[in-house]
This record gives structure tokens, C-alpha cells and sequence, in this order.
């Protein structure tokens, strides 16, 4: 019987290298620790969310009446997965695609937009107006306004001739101090009932978002953060910068303009349902660098969503159940989780 | 071969490049030599499609770089700018990967990780693939990016100084690896270099430019002449027979 030999290789690598070294991970021990940092994460989320559903809760555990209550608060709880899903990935995505780590979408003027769509709605409909203009109608107009800004910015800025991402973020930068300054005006040509109303509406509230919003704030969190996971290994390069990513094959500015909208959708779906949270997409997303210990996007998404479900669901436990004031857990997010930042900072030594 | 047919590109009505015609040969080192702001470096660029040229076209064995699709001219050509920042930690081997993804998409299956091997090996990175790019020396550096354009697989690999920032003995090094990528490999390298004495050295063709326009192109034997380099970088240069070849003393 013929013996079949294996056949010349057909390079000259030694077998015994690791190959496995190329990927996500550079070590094994990267990898393990990453899954572990996965489970702990989404251990410490199911905890937080049945201790936000259940502790407190008047009724028996277990009785129709304790689920009703659990129930009603489960809102909260998908609100909050909502807006860190929004958050985390739309700035690590927005990071990598400029090219920067210590910027956030909120400094292109996402939330100055925001702020100024509201102050106008106050000021030119008045309270009146304004109660009237509620629901669904109003937020998808708000998604609208929202997402249809970036995208000319985006497309103005990154078209032109001499169009690049610094010019971009600068651009961004002055227009969002400029909306903010003309909110910062109409605002103080308002009645104190009109500022006080519109007051409550710029907090960063997670109790202040309706149920109705969630139907179509829902799919559209997850069709724009699923199609940036899909598009990961195209981002791995992206974040290499324009030079690297030409060089590899891709139409830099193509790219550029698919995740741009992306953010652009998520930032809006997050604002336009509890308004600004400027700290947290920056927290989040600098935490999961560290945590994941990887430059893939398949696993930075994953971890920086779990990491900001639970900073933000502990934030909400502890406001809810120990401060007793639910309404501003931007507050806290800013306190706890800027000394966390901090802290991860100054051990480390740098970002 | 590149072929360069009336390349020009304006900076402003009184710095521009072109219009430029140059047949680069395929195979062996090609080096653009000539003084700064000859235009060296946005020729090279503009021949690895980083900038679109303002008139002219550009083709590489045979695809015109303005109508090939991107994709699949990065099979065929790879560039290295001069300067390289990147915000992402990566270590030597996930650097060297990522030069696989014209091929990979991102996956990288096996075929792929023999060829980061030998680009690794090649480039004597072996002992360093596990460490990240901000533990290595700039040399050391250097010549990671390099094993990642290699990694490439392309025919044509234009590099914007590769020696910039590199002591004597790693220039050597460096040199002497892209020696190799030419003469083992057949690959054709393109090079812009400061220095005229290691590409009389090195390279089998130098090409001067001044002023955005060609004005020399030849073998080293031919282009090391006092007359030619003392017009070409406006110094007075007069070339004498060395140990190992043609110098050019300038100082």
C-alpha cells in the first residue's frame, strides 16, 4: 500500500511556534483574564438588576404583587441597558474612528444640539407648547434633528478638499460652544416657570424616560451598535488611522462616514431619551481598554457595554435605595466614576 | 514596474510637484534621493494612493491605482508613511497581523500565521513578537512596521524613509534586510533616503528629484558624479572611489 508522506512544507517555520499569538490576545493569560473580567462583569450586572427590581420591594418575593412592582421597575433597568449600549459603544467606536482616546461624541456638539433643540422648544413654543409637543412624535423629531446635524457636519467636513478629522473635531468642538451659548442666551430671557420646566428636562434622568419611547428606541440601539460589533475587525484597522487603513485595502472615508452616522444614531437615541450624560461614554470606554486587555473590538464592545450596565445600575442602586434621589445619576456617575477614572489613571500612568 | 504619466500635484501656485514621468523598474531597491522638498515623499505617497494626484495617472504592473479597486490593490502594493502613531496597544505580532488583512479580512487563519512567522523571522523579531510596540526601541520599532508591510505579500513596497531616526548600525540593518526582501523575496522596493552614500550602496537605481521635477535616473555609478550631486542638492559634493563603492563626501 502506497504510504502517503506528507509533502514538503511549504515554508520553513518551525512547527513548534505558537501560533495563536497574532489575534485578539497577545497571551494566553490575556485571554483568561478577559473571560474572567466578562463574568465577573455580567455577574455583578444580574446582581445589581435583581437588587434594583427586588430590594425595597414591599411585597412577599415571589407574590403576583412583588412582580408587578418588579415589573414597573424593569423599565428602568432596560432604559439603562439602553443608554450605556448607546454610550459605550458609540464612543469607543467614535474613538477609534478619529483616532483619539480622550475625546467623546458629546464634544461634536451632540449635547449643545440637544440643549439647544430643547431651549428653543421652550422658548418659542412656551410651556404650554411644549406640553402639548410630548411622545413619540417629539423624540423621533428630536432623533431626527439630531442624527441629520452630525451627518451634515460629518459629510461638510470630511468632503471637502481639505477635509480631515482634526479639522472636524474642531469644527465640532466650536459649533457646540456656539449652540451652547445661544441656548445659554433664550435661557436667560425665559420666565423662571419656563426655566424651571426646562430645567428638568436637560438633567440626565433615568426615571425621566417614557416607556412609549423604548419601541423605537430599542431596535434602533441595537440595529446601530450590532452593525459597529459586526463591522469590528474593520474598526481593528480603522483605528490605525487614515495611512494604515488605505494601505490595507479600505476606503478610509467610507468607513469614516459608516460609523460616524452610526454614533450619530446611537448619541441620539441616548440624549434624546434621558438627555446628556457626558461623563459616562468616556468613563466606560477607558475603563473597558483597561479591562479588556485587547485591541479587538470584538471584545472591547462586549466589555465596555457590561462595564457601563454596571456602573450605571450601581449608580441607580445606590441614589435609588441609599440617597433616595433618582433623579440625577449623573451626579453620582460624574463622582464614583470619575474617581475610578482616576484612579485606573494614575496607577497606570497614562490612557 | 510603476509607471508615472504626468503626475502633478499643487501645494500652492509656487510649491508644486510635477508634472512627473518615471518608469520605475520592476524588481531590485529603487531610491528617491534629492534635498527637502524635492517632492520625494509625495511622489512616493501618491504612488501608494495616500494622496490623489491633481493630473496624471499612476500604474502599477499594469492597474491604473485611480480605477483598481482599493482592495485589491493592496495585494499588489504596500506603502509605510514616515511617521507612525497608533493609539492602539498592540504587540509585534498583532502588528505584523494586521498587514495580513488584505488577505485575512481580519480572520486570520493558518496560512496567514506562517506568514507573520516569516515576516517576524525575517525581519530577526522573534525574541521580541510578545512585546508591545511601546516596550521596543525606535529601531526596533522601525523595523516591526517594516515586517508588517512585508507581511503584505505585495509585490511593490514603497517606503518614506524607513531609516529616519535610525543610528548607524541599525540603518545597516535595515538596509541590508531590504537587500534581502529584493534579492530573496523579488519583491521591488521603493525608498526614499536621505543619505546619497547608502543609496549608492544599496540601490540598484537612484532617481533624483529637485524642485518637483526629475532630473536624474540611473544606476549609482551613474548618478555619483561631482558634477550631477553638487547640481542635484546644490552643495558643492565630489564623489571618490571607497572601499565598498562610490562615496559622495560633503561636508
Amino acid at each position: 500500500m502506497l504510504e502517503v508522506q506528507p509533502g514538503p512544507a511549504i515554508t520553513d517555520v518551525p512547527v513548534n511556534r505558537q501560533h495563536t499569538a497574532s489575534g485578539a490576545f497577545a497571551t494566553d493569560r490575556d485571554r483568561h483574564r478577559c473571560w474572567i473580567v466578562v463574568g465577573a462583569l455580567v455577574a455583578l450586572g444580574l446582581a445589581l438588576a435583581f437588587g434594583l427590581l427586588a430590594w425595597g420591594n414591599p411585597l412577599p418575593f415571589g407574590s403576583p404583587g412583588f412582580w408587578r412592582i418588579a415589573q414597573m421597575r424593569a423599565t428602568s433597568l432596560i432604559v439603562i441597558a439602553i443608554v450605556v449600549t448607546c454610550q459605550a459603544v458609540a464612543t469607543i467606536a467614535f474613538q477609534s474612528a478619529t483616532n483619539n482616546r480622550i475625546i467623546t461624541p458629546s464634544i461634536m456638539g451632540f449635547e449643545a444640539l440637544y440643549i439647544a433643540t430643547q431651549t428653543a422648544a421652550v422658548f418659542f413654543l412656551g410651556v404650554t407648547g411644549v406640553v402639548v409637543l410630548k411622545g413619540v412624535p417629539q423624540f423621533a423629531l428630536q432623533l431626527l434633528i439630531m442624527v441629520l446635524f452630525a451627518m451634515l457636519l460629518y459629510g461638510w467636513l470630511l468632503s471637502g478638499k481639505y477635509g480631515n478629522l482634526q479639522v472636524m473635531l474642531l469644527v465640532g468642538i466650536v459649533l457646540g460652544g456656539g449652540l451652547g451659548s445661544v441656548s445659554g442666551f433664550m435661557q436667560r430671557l425665559l420666565t423662571p416657570s419656563e426655566f424651571d420646566v426646562l430645567t428638568a428636562r436637560l438633567f440626565g434622568s433615568i426615571s425621566k424616560a417614557e416607556v412609549e419611547y423604548l419601541p423605537l428606541a430599542l431596535p434602533l440601539c441595537i440595529a446601530a451598535a450590532g452593525l459597529l460589533w459586526v463591522r469590528s475587525r474593520r474598526l481593528n484597522v480603522v483605528a490605525m488611522g487614515r495611512d494604515v487603513t488605505t494601505n490595507l485595502g479600505l476606503n478610509h472615508r467610507r468607513e469614516i462616514m459608516i460609523v460616524l452616522f452610526l454614533v450619530s444614531v446611537l448619541m441620539a437615541v441616548s440624549t434624546a431619551l434621558i438627555g446628556p450624560m457626558t461623563f459616562l461614554g468616556f468613563l466606560v470606554a477607558t475603563l473597558a481598554y483597561q479591562f479588556a486587555g485587547t485591541h479587538d473590538h470584538r471584545f472591547i464592545f462586549p466589555v465596555a457595554v457590561l462595564t457601563g450596565f454596571v456602573t450605571l445600575t450601581g449608580a441607580y442602586f445606590v441614589l435609588k435605595n441609599i440617597f433616595y434621589a433618582q433623579g440625577a445619576v449623573s451626579i453620582i456617575i460624574e463622582a464614583i466614576g470619575g474617581a475610578t477614572f482616576l484612579v485606573v489613571l494614575l496607577r497606570k500612568g497614562k490612557l | 514596474m510603476i509607471e508615472i504619466n504626468g503626475v502633478c500635484k499643487n501645494y500652492s501656485s509656487s510649491a508644486r510637484i510635477g508634472p512627473v514621468n518615471l518608469q520605475i523598474p520592476k524588481g531590485g531597491i529603487t531610491a528617491l534621493v534629492g534635498p527637502n522638498g524635492a517632492g520625494k515623499s509625495t511622489l512616493l505617497t501618491m504612488a501608494g494612493r495616500l494622496l490623489d494626484p491633481d493630473a496624471g495617472t499612476l500604474t502599477i504592473s499594469g492597474h491604473d491605482i485611480s480605477r483598481t479597486r482599493s482592495k485589491d490593490l493592496a495585494k499588489i502594493v504596500s506603502i509605510l508613511r514616515q511617521e507612525n502613531h497608533f493609539v492602539t496597544r498592540l504587540t509585534v505580532r498583532q502588528l505584523v497581523g494586521l498587514g495580513r488583512f488584505p488577505h485575512s479580512g481580519g480572520r486570520i487563519n493558518r496560512v496567514d500565521e506562517e506568514a507573520i512567522t516569516r515576516a517576524i523571522d525575517f525581519f530577526k523579531l522573534t525574541e521580541l513578537e510578545g512585546r508591545y510596540l511601546d516596550q521596543l526601541s525606535g529601531g526596533q520599532r522601525q523595523r516591526a512596521y517594516v515586517a508588517m508591510v512585508l507581511c503584505q505579500e505585495t509585490d511593490y513596497i514603497l517606503l518614506d524613509e524607513p531609516l529616519n531616526n535610525l543610528d548607524m548600525k541599525h540603518s545597516v540593518q535595515m538596509m541590508k534586510h531590504l537587500r534581502k526582501v529584493a534579492d530573496e523575496l523579488g519583491r521591488t522596493v521603493v525608498i526614499v533616503l536621505h543619505d546619497i552614500n547608502f543609496a549608492a550602496h544599496y540601490a540598484d537605481w537612484i532617481c533624483a528629484m529637485k524642485d518637483g521635477q526629475i532630473v536624474e535616473f540611473g544606476t549609482p555609478e551613474q548618478i555619483l558624479v561631482d558634477e550631477t550631486l553638487s547640481r542635484i542638492f546644490d552643495t558643492p559634493v565630489s564623489c571618490m572611489r571607497g572601499p565598498k563603492g562610490p562615496i559622495a563626501v560633503y561636508y
